[in-house]
């Protein structure tokens, strides 16, 4: 005979963990838009915020300028090996400019982004929160959305679209390195072709996208650390679920925004 | 702004009325996923008061303070601090409310990133006030807390009591008439809880702050009951006529405001009184809980 007691226990848990799940979105929801309504309500921090783009941005140039040397540099191996195939090497140039403008400029700078400071602003927020700073910020009459929200989102929007420009310059740079070294290709014909190839559309995405992934990130990270329960593991989590949830979050949404913007620009 | 254009008793958002709590608790009740953990508590705390509350670990007393405090909603019932319902009040208001209250939290909770004289000026910088003057109070504060010599060090470098001194300045820096204390001695050797204690009674007895502190030590009940901090001389003296009040009186006279007992049990209030009632209690759960908590 069934016991029955287990039943109601099971369906309460799935209740309670349902429950949870949609009060974690109602948090966030909540907080994103206090976010976005405190840049155009005084006080703003601008000190703060100027800390925190230096922080993100300065601080993440060396990874961006590493990593997309060499994605740059690959893209043109892989590329050039079917392009020879035709006799075609000249079309490098185009590929790797389409390629690194209008997805893998935006995502992968995004994803290193969100690896180095989703984990960062998670875990300040978060030891905070567990040393009490949150709450003595709020007991000092300070509102911890405005002071320690508002700063990173606004960095963050503002300087990943700028990281990603010069993620792109740098991934042409890597690319052009290595094509002119395996493929003889010329610094006037890679460039050429790599810069006419673009078109207003391509421009429009790989600026539109990093905006929008800079707020998902930030939004998601000061949420989870803003969130810690259970002391310093309770921070370890957090920070790990920050950059797990920002970067899947990020690949979720740059998967509609890609459609979205092909389909406003007839691609 | 100056803080010379705004003395200590119109930094004040209310006035005190006549006869009315500065705190009133009324049934209130909350609980977590573990259950309730206060169950229908109601007390009040009056103008000049020293509010001690005592409890087992996981009692509610921090609870109680992060209630009074607006930090924390109730489930069930209502809490009025200096005449307005915090329930009924936005986060907005809160946050201005608790500009004119202090909250010393039990690790002091200072901002490590920030410097001493950072962390005790970060609500006079957030009201824009001129730096020379918010140098001067800072210096002022931490002068009566005797942590001058620490004004540029981190939080980081400095000792548990002083962390604590420090916290207190913060919470003292903007004159609130009313200052929480979460557990100040908690996890500090007797030498310096007595420090701590002392610097409770020069609050309290030169600048007139009513106050509300948790603890789990019964000695820091009884510090605050029995002595007074004398201006003139700089000594903490002994009060004989202190803790038979629930309410301070026009003809209370010389010494230092009463000193009322709070003690939580189970969820709820379980006495309530003078310091010294508890001391002569003939009840067996006060007893063990006076041996145990020495």
């Amino acid at each position: 005979m069934p016991d029955n007691n287990e039943r109601p226990s099971l369906l309460s848990f799935a209740g309670d963990f349902l429950k949870r799940q949609v009060f974690a979105v109602q948090e966030y929801s909540l907080l994103s838009l206090q976010a976005l309504v405190n840049v155009f309500t005084p006080p703003v921090y601008w000190t703060d915020t100027l800390e925190q783009m230096d922080s993100i941005g300065v601080g993440s140039l060396p990874i961006i300028i590493a990593a997309f040397l060499s994605i740059g540099g690959v893209l043109v191996l892989q590329t050039a090996s079917q392009f020879q195939r035709f006799g075609e090497t000249a079309l490098t140039g185009d590929a790797v400019s389409l390629a690194l403008v209008r997805e893998l400029g935006p995502a992968i700078a995004a994803l290193l982004v969100a690896g180095r400071n989703a984990s960062g602003i998670a875990s300040e927020l978060g030891s905070m929160v567990v040393t009490e700073q949150v709450d003595a910020m709020r007991a000092l009459g300070t509102d911890p959305t405005r002071k320690l929200v508002t700063p990173r989102v606004v960095a963050m929007v503002l300087v990943l679209p700028l990281l990603v420009v010069v993620a792109d310059f740098v991934g042409l740079v890597g690319g052009f390195i290595v094509a002119h070294f395996t493929l003889r290709l010329g610094a006037v014909q890679f460039w050429t072709r790599a810069v006419n190839t673009l078109e207003f559309g391509d421009l429009v995405q790989g600026t539109v996208k990093p905006l929008i992934f800079g707020f998902i990130i930030s939004t998601i990270a000061c949420h989870k650390g803003l969130r810690v329960t259970g002391g310093t593991q309770g921070v370890g989590r957090a920070t790990t679920s920050a950059v797990v949830a920002s970067s899947l979050w990020m690949l979720i949404i740059d998967l509609f925004l890609a459609k979205f913007l092909l389909y406003m620009f007839q691609k | 702004m100056t803080l010379s254009s705004r003395p200590a008793s119109q930094m004040h958002m209310t006035t005190l009325v006549p006869g009315e709590p500065l705190i009133s608790f009324k049934n209130v009740r909350i609980g977590f996923d573990q259950g309730d953990v206060l169950r229908g508590v109601s007390f009040d705390v009056w103008p000049g008061e020293t509010k001690v509350l005592l409890g087992e670990s996981g009692s509610g007393k921090t609870l109680l303070m992060k209630l009074a405090a607006g930090l924390l909603h109730p489930d069930e019932g209502r809490v009025w601090v200096m005449g307005q319902e915090l329930e009924a009040m936005s986060e907005h208001d809160l946050l201005d409310f608790r500009r004119h209250i202090g909250f010393v939290f039990q690790e002091g909770a200072l901002f490590d990133s920030l410097t001493v004289a950072e962390n005790v000026s970060f609500r006079l910088r957030e009201e824009e006030i001129d730096d020379a003057q918010i140098e001067a109070r800072v210096r002022e504060v931490l002068r009566f807390v005797e942590m001058e010599q620490a004004i540029n060090m981190y939080p980081g470098e400095l000792s548990g009591g002083m962390r604590r001194r420090v916290s207190i300045a913060r919470a003292l820096v903007d004159r609130p008439p009313f200052v929480f204390y979460d557990s100040p001695t908690a996890g500090l050797d007797p030498v310096t809880s007595q420090t701590i204690i002392t610097l409770i009674l020069r609050c309290r007895d030169l600048q007139g702050v009513t106050s509300m502190l948790a603890t789990h030590r019964v000695q820091d009940a009884f510090g605050l009951a029995r002595f007074r901090f004398d201006g003139a001389t700089g000594r903490v003296l002994p009060v004989s006529h202190n803790g038979h009040q629930t309410a301070p009186r026009e003809d209370q006279g010389e010494g230092s405001p009463p000193t009322n007992v709070l003690v939580l049990r189970d969820g709820k209030v379980y006495f309530e009184g003078a310091a010294e009632e508890v001391l002569h209690s003939s009840d067996e759960y006060l007893k063990t809980f006076l041996v145990s908590a020495e």
